[in-house]
């Protein structure tokens, strides 16, 4: 009986990390590569997890179909952000201070508008995937975590492909190590951060997605987010895609196994004793140079 | 002198509030007061870490929090000797508990301050990114911590039954409004101590640049400590009289976003670099929130607050105090004699040192 909840606890947790890769994947481009601190993240991805909410219930679309389709306003919010982060910050050399309390305030307006517009009921989607659990032995795998799971490493695949293959997908590397040698190249650093940064708040976009098929969700549950992402992009190494994907699982396991033994109103501790172990012990991440 | 009419003038200041407050006769006026007064301190502390050394500090909340629920287990220690404490130590914890306001202030911020020093140790030698992350991290943990202990009411939250009077003033609400405005006074003080001594030096040093600090023998990562110590412990201080204010404590509320964003948005929007701002911003924003509470409602009052404090940090980056002191410089002086705008300038620069 313990062993079959110890591995159900360990099922669960994997395909948790899944998820939870997808969720941390854009703040590693903005923060691991870019350094720009986008604590406002989770905020853009509970807005994914509205729009996702808005569509399923008035056309029924599926919610992760809907967020592929509104992945294109949500790439022009991304450079639209970075655009006045820029100018305002980035120029006049005074990002550090300024530039975090200005996310801060974008993560805190948007969680208010949405409390205004929607209330803090929690939302669910439907769709035909969602109620439906495979048995294998005594094995669960429930459908809703399967299915974001698989798409997260689908996207996290694609992602690392685009970074390692593609030229623009090399000078986002490149950019937070040597801008002038960038130039060099014909590359503008300054729009290659621009279309990092949109990518990064695009995958926020299906990351909502996934997060409104799992759970239900209202507009502060973004802030539960904010010290497991970042948690999960440190211990990962920052700017590694691989090591992000290894660090979420291993969080979701840990978070899996402390919800399954010592209760579920424990498991948002577990991410800031990561992160403060982390940061006193190994602060280059796992697979951190 | 000069520091002598300062503590004077804070002392006429509040004591003709308070005279107006209890000639108008309106309780209501206290129980506003009280607010803006405990968001003077708090944006006050987190000045002391954000604005002199330039660590960003989201988790205000999360040391408010600590100072208010180490109020409430005291509280509940109080209520309930008899079953908390050995027979033996029964007659001691009779005459000490419960113990007054300030006490518990005292230990609010000591229990605070604490936890601000370990967070700090912890995180404060790497970049100052991640000290931010992990103090929004803490609150979160806290939280959840809190909810947890079911001896502080876990989620279901703690009643607090405050004595219906006080000894010399009588109304309890006008006491703990006097002591909010002491705790305020001692914090402002405090910033501005700190703000002329070698200790404010040491921290524009770090806000200006770390690393050339360091190499000048500066020794940072202790300045930061004490920095986090105090700007948490006066937190902390500013929590501790919220259960007996608020009667009613449940996690959500002592932990709120509002306490993270106002301490953030205030010394902002009011300037960082002296302790004026801060003061400004809490007076200005604090007054705002209680009249938009009141005739619309309370989460909008919380979204002005956000996009004043984007617009702020985009347009206006010094705050209040630097478009004044841009507003007073353009017509700094009138013929070589300094005008009242140029004594206003000089005061509102009130840069460690800038006499």
């Amino acid at each position: 009986m313990t062993i079959e909840l110890l591995i159900n606890a360990i099922i669960a947790g994997l395909l948790l990390g899944g998820f939870y890769a997808a969720v941390t994947v854009g703040i590693s481009i903005s923060f691991g590569i870019l350094d720009i601190v986008n604590i406002a993240h989770p905020a853009f991805i509970i807005l994914g997890s509205y729009i996702a909410y808005i569509v399923n219930q008035t056309l029924g679309f599926d919610p992760i179909l809907t967020a592929i389709v509104v992945l294109p306003a949500f790439y022009a919010l991304g450079a639209a952000v970075y655009q006045v982060y820029h100018a305002s910050f980035e120029k006049r050399g005074q990002d550090a201070l300024r530039g975090l309390a200005f996310f801060f305030g974008l993560l805190f307006v948007t969680e208010v508008m949405l409390i205004l517009v929607f209330g803090v009921d929690y939302r669910y989607v439907q769709a035909s995937y969602i109620e439906y659990t495979l048995h294998i032995g005594f094995m669960d795998l429930p459908f809703r975590m399967v299915i974001p799971c698989l798409m997260s490493l689908l996207m996290v695949l694609l992602l690392q492909l685009y970074l390692s293959r593609t030229f623009t997908g090399r000078a986002i590397m490149a950019v937070s190590q040597d801008q002038l040698a960038l130039r060099l190249m014909a590359a503008d650093p300054t729009k290659i951060k621009r279309i990092a940064f949109a990518i990064s708040i695009a995958t926020a976009s299906i990351a909502g997605a996934f997060l409104i098929i799992i759970q239900p969700v209202e507009p502060s549950v973004g802030r539960e987010y904010i010290g497991r992402v970042f948690a999960i992009c440190v211990l990962g190494g920052l700017q590694s895609l691989p090591g992000t994907v290894i660090a979420a699982m291993l969080l979701g396991v840990v978070e899996s196994l402390t919800a399954t033994f010592s209760g579920p109103s424990w498991a948002p501790a577990v991410s800031f004793g990561f992160l403060l172990l982390t940061l006193a012990f190994r602060p280059a991440g796992l697979l951190g140079r | 002198m000069r520091a002598l009419l300062f503590y004077i003038g804070c002392i006429i200041v509040g004591g003709l509030f308070f005279a107006f407050a209890q000639w108008l006769g309106n309780d209501y006026l206290f129980f506003a007061g009280y607010t803006v007064l405990q968001f003077v301190v708090l944006a006050t502390a987190w000045n002391i870490l954000g604005g002199y050394c330039g660590y960003v500090n989201f988790g205000s909340a999360a040391f408010f929090a600590l100072g208010a629920y180490s109020s409430v287990a005291l509280h509940k220690l109080g209520a309930n000797v008899d079953r908390y404490f050995p027979d033996w130590l029964s007659g001691l914890a009779h005459t000490i508990m419960p113990l007054n306001i300030p006490t518990l202030i005292v230990i609010g911020g000591i229990v605070s301050g604490l936890v601000g020093l370990g967070t700090g140790y912890l995180t404060l030698r790497l970049r100052g990114a991640f000290f931010a992350i992990a103090t929004l991290a803490l609150a979160v943990v806290l939280q959840t911590l809190i909810v947890n202990w079911d001896f502080v009411g876990g989620s279901r939250g703690a009643y607090i039954i405050r004595p219906a009077e006080v000894p010399i003033l009588g109304n309890y609400i006008q006491y703990l409004f006097l002591v909010m405005l002491v705790l305020s006074v001692v914090a402002i003080a405090i910033a501005r101590i700190i703000e002329q001594s070698r200790l404010g030096y040491g921290f524009a040093t770090i806000r200006d640049d770390e690393i050339a600090a360091e190499a000048c023998g500066v020794p940072t990562l202790r300045l930061k400590l004490i920095a986090t110590t105090i700007s948490g412990a006066l937190m902390g201080m500013a929590g501790a009289p919220f259960p007996y204010y608020i009667g009613y404590l449940e996690p959500s509320s002592a932990f709120g976003l509002a306490y993270a964003v106002n301490s953030i948005a205030m010394p902002m929007i009011g300037g960082t670099t002296s302790w004026v701002g801060p003061l400004v911003g809490a007076l200005l924003l604090g007054t705002l929130q209680q009249v938009a509470t009141v005739t619309i409602s309370s989460a909008v009052n919380l979204l002005i607050v956000g996009l004043l404090l984007i617009g702020f940090v985009i347009v206006a980056p010094r705050g209040i105090v630097g478009l004044v002191q841009e507003f007073m410089r353009e017509r700094a002086s009138d013929q070589g004699q300094p005008t009242w705008r140029s004594r206003l300038a000089t005061f509102a620069n009130m840069r460690p040192g800038a006499r």
